[in-house]
């Protein structure tokens, strides 16, 4: 993935360029000579491998490559089996839960596993969200505070969220509560200390340029440090993303009747096999689609990023 | 157009801790300015030029109103000045543009802190933008432009809010030797339409003379207004006021002086820094 992102940027770098170059002809302002863009001149492009002319087969080659991976996986996963290598009875070969999975997808099954955990990441995840950007920043902004929290807060970082989950339960009961209150909790921590550093070491020239525009501390902190943390902030929320889907896919084991954990466990003790690896595959398709997704998310917010 | 900046017996004092001393309680009182007295006029260009460390940008600290003097007063036309205000806009040395605006949205943003109607601030934002020669540049952002654009832009934010003096902390220090020329005859050009006060703060004694009606040389230790030299130079644009013979003789003067100051103050070890 990376190489082609580079690929793209080098492409677009000098296409930018390009058009800056006629607009500066056209402007023909003496003071506009200078401008130095932040992109691959033509020589370091060529140093750097990345000819225009190569450009479609490097782009190609660079998406074979990617494909090559997953392709090599899922024949691993489907010939094995077949071959004996592996016991089939506990590694069902991959059409075989590939159709599983579309009966399930399509039998209404699978999505009343989905549906309950969805409910409680989405639920876990925004409350963190909700709880833990206002607090982190209100931490950061207060000095005094931050010393004092940030400690505590690494003392509960670094205590597994599972560990924990049975004093969850053990308090709140082995309903939706718990689960959601987990996902929280594990969420929490990224976003809170994300947020506290981002705000924290916000530069402090854009602060001292909030003061000299006569700024109110409400307004530099909404205006000036909230934005300047964003992308840090950001970085919390993907972690925290990826955290409440793996975190409630292990608390859905110990307690529920629903879910995509629960569905593992289930079809896992009933010896239905195929279902089994159906839904750990669901899991993944989560996981890839919420990472993803907050990446493509953060790209659109710091588009002002170099 | 007012903008007339008083001190008069500024004194200016912190504590330091001893770079690596064994016991990290004892602070020392350093004092960075000491009887200070600059006079600078309504629509002028000091210049205010010093060795490093001697207590330049605390006096424009001071002007800006982000620091408070221990003893002594700061004042704009008659007033003490004791926060930052709208009145005085200031350039720092590093760009501080807000990296998540464009170069317009910058500029939209201090009109918007100056308390500018929303129908307005587009309109007078691009103005300024075309005054620094950027009009084609409005959207792009803080990383997409280069270093003199950069500093060009935040200029041009400084000046659109129109106040009566504009403060610079070595503004053109980060920039090659061809766009800092550049940058300093837009100034002055700048300067000539608007008759805003400018307090400019350098190192480069050339850029001083070049610039300053008035160079105000500094000494160190404590900080202290050594002399003011007035400049008479022919700065049209036909001439290189640079290589003429007066333009030497005001470098050399001042080059004496920061020699003299340095020689008297301090070891062999920071004759070099000046020099």
């Amino acid at each position: 993935m990376p190489e082609i992102t580079e690929v793209k940027t080098a492409v677009s770098a000098a296409a930018g360029s390009a058009g800056a170059a006629a607009k500066q002809a056209k402007g023909a302002r003496g003071v506009l000579g200078e401008r130095t863009k932040g992109g691959l001149n033509p020589r370091q492009a060529q140093v750097a491998g990345v000819r225009a002319g190569r450009l479609r087969t490097e782009r190609a080659l660079s998406v074979a490559r990617v494909l090559l991976g997953v392709v090599l996986l899922a024949l691993v996963w489907e010939f094995f089996p077949r071959w004996g290598l592996v016991d089939s009875q506990f590694v069902s070969p991959l059409h075989v839960v590939i159709q599983t999975w579309w009966k399930l997808a399509t039998d209404g099954e699978l999505w009343a596993q989905v549906r309950p955990s969805l409910i409680r990441a989405a639920a876990g995840f925004t409350l963190a969200i909700v709880i833990g950007v206002p607090l982190g920043a209100a931490v950061a902004w207060y000095r005094p505070v931050r010393e004092i929290v940030t400690p505590v807060l690494e003392i509960f970082r670094n205590t597994a969220a599972l560990a924990i989950l049975p004093v969850f339960i053990l308090v709140l009961g082995i309903g939706e509560t718990s689960k959601i209150a987990i996902v929280l909790y594990a969420c929490s921590f990224p976003i809170l200390l994300n947020t506290i550093s981002g705000v924290a070491n916000v530069d402090t020239q854009l602060l001292r340029t909030a003061r000299v525009l006569g700024l109110s501390p409400v307004k530099t902190f909404l205006q000036v440090a909230l934005p300047a943390a964003l992308p840090t902030i950001f970085t919390g929320i993907r972690i925290a993303g990826a955290a409440s889907i793996l975190v409630l896919i292990a608390a859905e084991m110990v307690g529920a009747t629903a879910g995509l954990g629960y569905f593992i466990n289930y079809t896992q003790s009933t010896y239905m096999i195929p279902q089994m690896y159906a839904t750990i595959l669901t899991t993944t398709l989560l996981g890839l689609a919420v990472n993803y997704g907050l990446i493509w998310l953060e790209k659109r917010f710091s588009r002002w990023r170099a | 157009m007012a903008g007339h900046i008083t001190l008069s017996g500024v004194r200016q004092e912190f504590w330091v801790r001893p770079e690596s001393g064994t016991d990290r309680r004892s602070q020392r009182l350093f004092v960075a300015l000491d009887d200070l007295d600059l006079d600078v006029k309504d629509g002028e260009i000091l210049t205010l030029v010093g060795p490093s460390g001697c207590g330049k940008s605390t006096v424009l600290d001071l002007v800006a109103g982000l620091s408070h003097p221990a003893a002594g007063s700061v004042q704009i036309d008659g007033r003490e000045i004791d926060a930052p205000g709208l009145d005085r806009g200031v350039v720092f040395q590093q760009y501080t543009l807000l990296p998540w605006k464009t170069a317009l949205g910058n500029i939209e943003f201090a009109l918007q802190a100056a308390g500018i109607k929303r129908g307005e601030r587009r309109e007078r934002a691009k103005r300024y933008l075309d005054l620094v020669g950027l009009t084609d540049f409005a959207n792009r952002y803080p990383h997409e432009l280069s270093g003199g654009m950069k500093q060009r832009v935040a200029i041009a934010r400084s000046l659109s809010y129109e106040p009566e003096v504009l403060l610079m902390d070595e503004p053109y220090g980060a920039l090659d030797a061809q766009t800092r020329e550049r940058l300093q005859e837009e100034l002055l050009e700048i300067w000539s339409r608007t008759g805003t006060t400018i307090i400019f703060i350098t190192h480069d004694i050339e850029e001083a003379v070049y610039l300053g009606q008035r160079v105000a040389v500094m000494s160190a230790r404590p900080g202290r207004i050594r002399e003011v030299i007035d400049i008479d130079l022919d700065r049209g644009a036909a001439t290189d006021a640079r290589s003429t013979a007066e333009f030497a003789r005001y470098r050399h003067r001042i080059w004496t002086l920061l020699r003299e100051l340095s020689a008297v103050n301090t070891p062999a070890k920071e004759v070099e820094d000046v020099a």
